[in-house]
């Protein structure tokens, strides 16, 4: 069977850094991917690999049996970095119907079955509503749900997901995890989900990608969620304390997955 | 303007030739404007229309028509401006520098070429009723190679626009798209020019846009509402300064600023449905 993804010894290299260095690994086609690590271990380097949009310094990439290439439409994308225009007044629908075949010349036009499509996805993650209401007046989870609706449009093969739960609240946090996997397990979907909370998806996914220090190391939880494979990957003494079904990734006493995410652990703490 | 004759302002050649010309300016700086105001890009069409002044006082300097001059520097600013950057980010200070270099270049001109400092008047306000038939196909002609490649590249422009990280991914080329885009906003700020002068391109370009966009939510409701407000102002301020005697382009700044109030506090109005969704 042919891997969904596949790096052998690649190196990615962003501004005469390798963020990943000789890295291998094989993700297998229907697989619900969590890809943690901490800031700058290259979650988003990846993913851009993988899209096509940075080729590797050494070693392969493919993606789908073929060298990765820009605008596959097998591929559903929740980009990390979202530009917003303040300003802009367009509907929710609008906003999604520009990114159906956006990359094409000419006028724009919707046809009944995109507007179907477009309207069933909404659906999916309870966005319904949304769709009639101008982005301007959209708070910052609002928007994410109606990207996370838009990625899932055209029945994509892959589905690269970065960090699609930043900025939304616990209850529309565990409505993505849950759209998502049912997407992956009915359709057959890959994902690859890149989060920095391991607990959350913990009872979702199938395996690990922890990147860090330049490496990679995939795997189950129990086999990636240990002291010594994530001391290499931190580059520090780790701890893995095991509570109650959750798991915390601990430093000199500190959990990691906080320390890094600090602002949004806060957050956390308001309700 | 002397009234005396009669109020029939149609009686007149140069009020029906203006008419005409500031119709299709206007036409086509509220639909590009449209864009401009949607990719938060207007410092970049004022930047434009100053860079077309150096270039209209150069051109008088070699003896040409203003309108080439214009058209060529702001076109070439616009093409530079597109492949130095090819995301919407903060280039405000590139562009400031380049901006204020270029005025430099047109008062160096005009310093040389001082009989053309009545000229220069016109250039910066604008003179639409010294509007001959000849620059009226001039802009024909410029509107619709303007609308025709705006058309050719709105459906990635848009999607670029809105979700340039996407659009990047999906293989629209950025860089192609935010450079042609520029050229267009080029031509047109150079028609605009020609009615209301460099200084108030802003009137045509970016009052009735944002008013547009603040009435509508939907894209070509928007683009047509701009459109509409556009010419309908220049209009509108034509007739104005006819039974006035003020200004024209005073007039559609008038208009203008008027109409992007009066759109400001329209939807604080209207009754809005409180969806407040607590985010965590």
């Amino acid at each position: 069977m042919t891997a969904a993804i596949e790096l052998e010894r690649a190196s990615l290299r962003v501004g005469g850094r390798d963020v990943l260095a000789g890295v291998s690994f094989a993700i297998r086609p229907g697989e619900f991917i969590g890809v943690l690590g901490p800031n700058g271990a290259g979650k988003t380097t990846l993913l851009r690999a993988v899209l096509g949009l940075l080729p590797p310094s050494a070693g392969t990439v493919r993606v789908l049996g073929r060298a990765p290439r820009r605008g596959d439409a097998s591929i559903g994308y929740l980009p990390q970095v979202r530009t917003v225009l303040p300003d802009v007044r367009l509907r929710g629908v609008d906003f999604i119907a520009a990114s159906l075949n956006g990359e094409r010349w000419g006028l724009p036009s919707l046809t009944r079955a995109d507007r179907h499509a477009i309207d069933a996805t909404l659906d999916l993650v309870g966005a319904r509503a949304l769709g009639r209401r101008p982005l301007a007046d959209m708070s910052g989870g609002e928007r994410q749900r109606l990207l996370l609706a838009q990625a899932l449009i055209g029945n994509p093969r892959l589905l690269l997901l970065d960090e699609p739960l930043i900025g939304l609240d616990a209850r529309h946090q565990e409505i993505a995890i849950n759209v998502v996997a049912e997407a992956c397990r009915k359709r057959g979907i890959t994902v690859l989900f890149s989060a920095h909370e391991l607990n959350q998806l913990i009872g979702t996914l199938d395996r690990v990608l922890y990147l860090g220090n330049g490496r990679a190391a995939l795997g189950t939880v129990d086999e990636v969620i240990t002291a010594p494979v994530l001391s290499a990957l931190y580059g520090t003494d780790i701890h893995v304390v095991r509570a109650e079904g959750h798991i915390f990734v601990m430093s000199r006493g500190r959990d990691v997955e906080h320390v890094d995410h600090q602002h949004d652990h806060e957050h956390g703490h308001q309700h | 303007m002397n009234t005396a004759i009669s109020t029939d302002m149609f009686q007149y050649e140069f009020m029906t030739n203006a008419f005409a010309a500031a119709g299709i300016a206007a036409l086509v700086s509220g639909v590009v404007g449209f864009f401009l105001v949607m990719r938060a890009q207007t410092f970049a069409g004022h930047a434009l229309s100053h860079i077309g002044f150096a270039g209209a006082t150069g051109a008088g300097l070699l003896g040409l028509a203003p309108i080439w001059g214009l058209t060529g520097f702001s076109l070439a600013a616009g093409v530079v401006m597109g492949l130095l950057s090819e995301r919407i980010s903060n280039r405000d200070v590139a562009i400031g520098v380049v901006l204020a270099l270029a005025l430099g270049f047109g008062l160096l001109f005009l310093h040389y070429h001082t009989a053309f400092a009545t000229q220069a008047t016109a250039l910066l306000f604008g003179n639409v009723l010294a509007v001959d038939r000849t620059m009226i196909m001039t802009l024909a002609a410029f509107a619709i190679i303007t609308l025709v490649v705006l058309a050719a590249i709105m459906r990635p422009l848009i999607f670029a626009s809105l979700q340039p990280e996407l659009a990047e991914a999906k293989g629209v080329p950025l860089r192609v798209v935010s450079t042609v885009f520029l050229a267009v906003v080029a031509l047109a700020v150079s028609q605009c020019a020609q009615i209301v002068g460099v200084l108030l391109v802003f009137t045509l370009m970016v009052g009735p846009p944002a008013a547009a966009q603040r009435l509508t939510s939907g894209l070509w409701s928007g683009l047509s509402l701009a459109a509409a407000l556009a010419v309908g102002e220049a209009w509108l301020g034509l007739t104005l300064a006819f039974y006035t005697d003020w200004p024209v382009s005073f007039c559609i700044a008038l208009l203008s600023g008027a109409g992007y109030f009066a759109a400001l506090t329209a939807p604080t109005l209207r009754a809005r449905p409180a969806v407040l969704e607590h985010e965590a």
